[in-house]
């Protein structure tokens, strides 16, 4: 060490906190708000809006709302505001759809073991996690006896799938295939074998050339002409095919750009240790392509889950399809604002989730690798 | 660096009785209709320290590559260790568990701390158990005399700690051969020597070396013999004193005239 540095003696410059108006509140209000003359002005038009916006919306879905009637017209009797009744009338149709009332713990239970199956994927940092990932892998099985049926339960057609549980299955089918299937999309339009390279190409233009609603036809009445008379191939398991199928191609293109954001030398450091393909893959190209390309695979499954409506147009009934129905009911009428806020606030609450998770996932990456 | 280490990179000759580790023979190499490599013929024995060097764009770096088949050569044979390279992916991956490569831009995996870079190739292509992989990665650290960085990420060290770190996790796989290409072209100046010293302390080891570089004084010091590389070819190779002293050729002696001129 220097000399300098031997001469100085630590304590004799205190640590100070900076001087009012340099700190805390009074400097965020300062700089964020009233830094100058136009942002101040833009300040006071924002809390003039507020007082417009904010007050009355509050009124109606809070203060003047009503939660307990029988009826539309009970509800007004009784209050101003949105008719909640309604919804809480209908919320267990919009839920389950024709689920058999007696069996809905089934879909409670899958559930709950959804997300249970879900925090050992999504985090790192959770006890027991190598357990939690065995659990994971099994539980589209455990899921799928629950929900159908058979080996000792009820058996329940999938024809009688319906409402927010119906989105959520297909949401989350969709999400779980398809990640794995683009990035072997991706891998495969990458790859130097020119069969495997045609095949990915082809597929994945394909899958983007054509719209969602199309493939979500084909998959309700084309197919039936390919496969042979008599058998019977299931609505809903069609419909998780092209839906899969769908988000895979997009999530092949997003990973792509990961990958060719790697640069070569880490392609070549790899194989000069003596990494096969597979392995150099996994464990050197995939873990920082994929970090890049979170943001996209995310936004890629949250246009997959809102996509999930789509099947409507082909005669299930999601949360969408039971909202619009529900509104033909007389005794209800002209309530449609609160069916769809209510719906809304499904999506909302999921996307946005999936939304918080992918930059969550991104600042815990960044600080490990810090560039 | 001590007398046991030199132990440890000696290893048996091989079965064929011949100290030959490189052995290319008229090798021949293009990019689509452009000639790089213009028969080529180099015999490199155990233990022997080369460096190569010539103008940028004579093909040294191609050179080097092919002895890994990072780069395909068209005609001739390069054998290593007595294992021809052919497209036997076998035999490729064979060679590349014995030859180390560091590169210019030290290509460390940014994602994985420095301890994991330097065990991932002994977990994976060697087979190594865990534990016993980050003790030899902790030991080769601490001779490239950065054991205290092992959990840092490869972004939080300067350039020359990184090279350090990827000359580290090329001696973990044990290889017999070390390529070098231009490993210390990419630093600052006052990161150049911590680099060079551990490469003269890794030749010290007895490690075949085999090493692009322009860093003259590290050629007189370590180098058993030095080639000139000029458009695809090896124009002159000799010992250090007698290259650096009488060089044959005049492009040979442009060179050197324009590298050690100023
Ligand atoms: N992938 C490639 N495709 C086509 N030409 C290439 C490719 N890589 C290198 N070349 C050409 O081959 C020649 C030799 O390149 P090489 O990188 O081996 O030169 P070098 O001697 O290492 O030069 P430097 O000192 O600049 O690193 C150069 O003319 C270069 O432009
Ligand atoms: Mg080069």
């Amino acid at each position: 060490m220097s000399d300098t540095v031997q001469n100085y003696v630590p304590g004799e410059y205190p640590d100070q906190p900076p001087p009012i108006g340099q700190r805390g509140i009074m400097l965020w209000l300062k700089t964020n708000l009233f830094s100058s003359w136009i942002n101040t002005l833009m300040t006071l038009f924002s809390i003039y809006l507020l007082y417009l916006i904010v007050p009355p919306l509050l009124n109606w879905t809070v203060f003047d709302a009503v939660i307990n009637a029988t009826s539309r017209a009970e509800c007004r009797e009784i209050d101003t505001g949105a008719c909640w009744a309604f919804i809480a009338n209908r919320i267990n149709i919009l839920t389950y759809g024709f689920y058999p009332d007696e069996s809905q713990w089934r879909v409670n239970l899958s559930f709950v073991l959804l997300i249970a199956a879900l925090v050992p994927v999504l985090f790192d940092n959770v006890p027991f996690r190598k357990f939690g990932l065995i659990y994971a892998v099994a539980y589209p099985f455990i899921a799928g006896w629950l929900l159908l049926g058979g080996l000792g339960l009820e058996p329940v057609g999938t024809d009688e799938f319906g409402g927010m549980m119906l989105n959520t299955i297909v949401g989350v089918t969709g999400i779980t295939f398809s990640l794995p299937l683009g990035i072997a999309l991706a891998l495969g339009r990458q790859s130097h074998l020119p069969i495997v390279r045609t095949v990915s190409i082809c597929f994945i233009e394909f899958i983007r050339g054509v719209p969602l609603i199309t493939l979500l036809f084909v998959a309700s009445t084309m197919l039936n002409y390919f496969l042979p008379p008599g058998t019977t191939f299931d609505l809903l398991l069609r419909v998780l095919i092209m839906v899969t199928l769908f988000a895979s191609g997009y999530i092949a293109e997003v990973v792509r750009g990961g990958l060719q954001s790697i640069p070569n030398g880490q392609y070549e450091a790899a194989n000069s240790m003596g990494l096969k393909y597979w392995q150099s893959m996994r464990l050197v190209i995939l873990p920082q392509a994929l970090k890049v390309s979170i943001p996209g695979i995310v936004n890629t499954f949250i246009g997959l889950f809102k996509d999930t409506t789509l099947v409507l147009i082909i005669g299930l009934l999601d949360v969408l399809g039971i909202g619009r129905s529900s509104l033909a009911d007389t005794k209800w009428n002209g309530l449609s604002n609160e069916v769809y806020i209510s719906i809304a606030i499904f999506f909302f609450i999921a996307c946005f989730g999936m939304s918080r998770y992918s930059i969550y996932l991104e600042g815990k990456l960044e600080k490990g690798h810090k560039r | 660096m001590g007398e046991t280490e030199t132990v440890q990179h000696t290893p048996v000759a091989s079965a064929a009785g011949d100290d030959d580790l490189i052995e290319i023979v008229d090798m021949h190499k293009w990019y689509g209709d452009f000639h790089v490599l213009k028969n080529i013929n180099l015999t490199v024995k155990q233990g022997e320290r080369i460096v190569v060097c010539g103008p940028s764009g004579s093909g040294k770096s191609t050179l080097i590559r092919c002895i890994n088949r990072l780069e395909e050569h068209q005609k001739g044979q390069i054998r290593v260790d007595g294992i021809e390279l052919t497209n036997d992916l076998k035999q490729i991956d064979a060679i590349r568990r014995e030859v180390g490569m560091v590169f210019q831009h030290f290509n460390l995996f940014p994602h994985l701390t420095v301890l994991e870079n330097c065990t991932l190739g002994p977990i994976w292509v060697r087979q190594t158990p865990r534990k016993d992989a980050e003790a030899a990665a902790m030991e080769y650290l601490e001779k490239v005399k950065i054991p205290e960085q092992a959990l840092k990420y490869p972004g939080q060290l300067s350039g020359g700690q990184q090279q350090r770190v990827a000359i580290a996790r090329s001696l973990c796989m044990n290889p017999r051969i070390m390529l070098f290409d231009e490993p210390t072209s990419a630093l600052d100046p006052e990161m150049i020597k911590e680099v060079l010293d551990t490469m003269i302390a890794l030749a010290s080891t007895g490690m075949t070396m085999l090493c692009v570089t322009h860093e003259m004084g590290f050629a007189r010091t370590v180098a058993d013999r030095v080639i000139f590389m000029d458009e695809g070819e090896i124009i002159e190779q000799n010992v250090p004193e007698e290259f650096f002293g009488t060089p044959q050729h005049e492009r040979t002696k442009l060179f050197l005239s324009q590298i050690l001129g100023h």
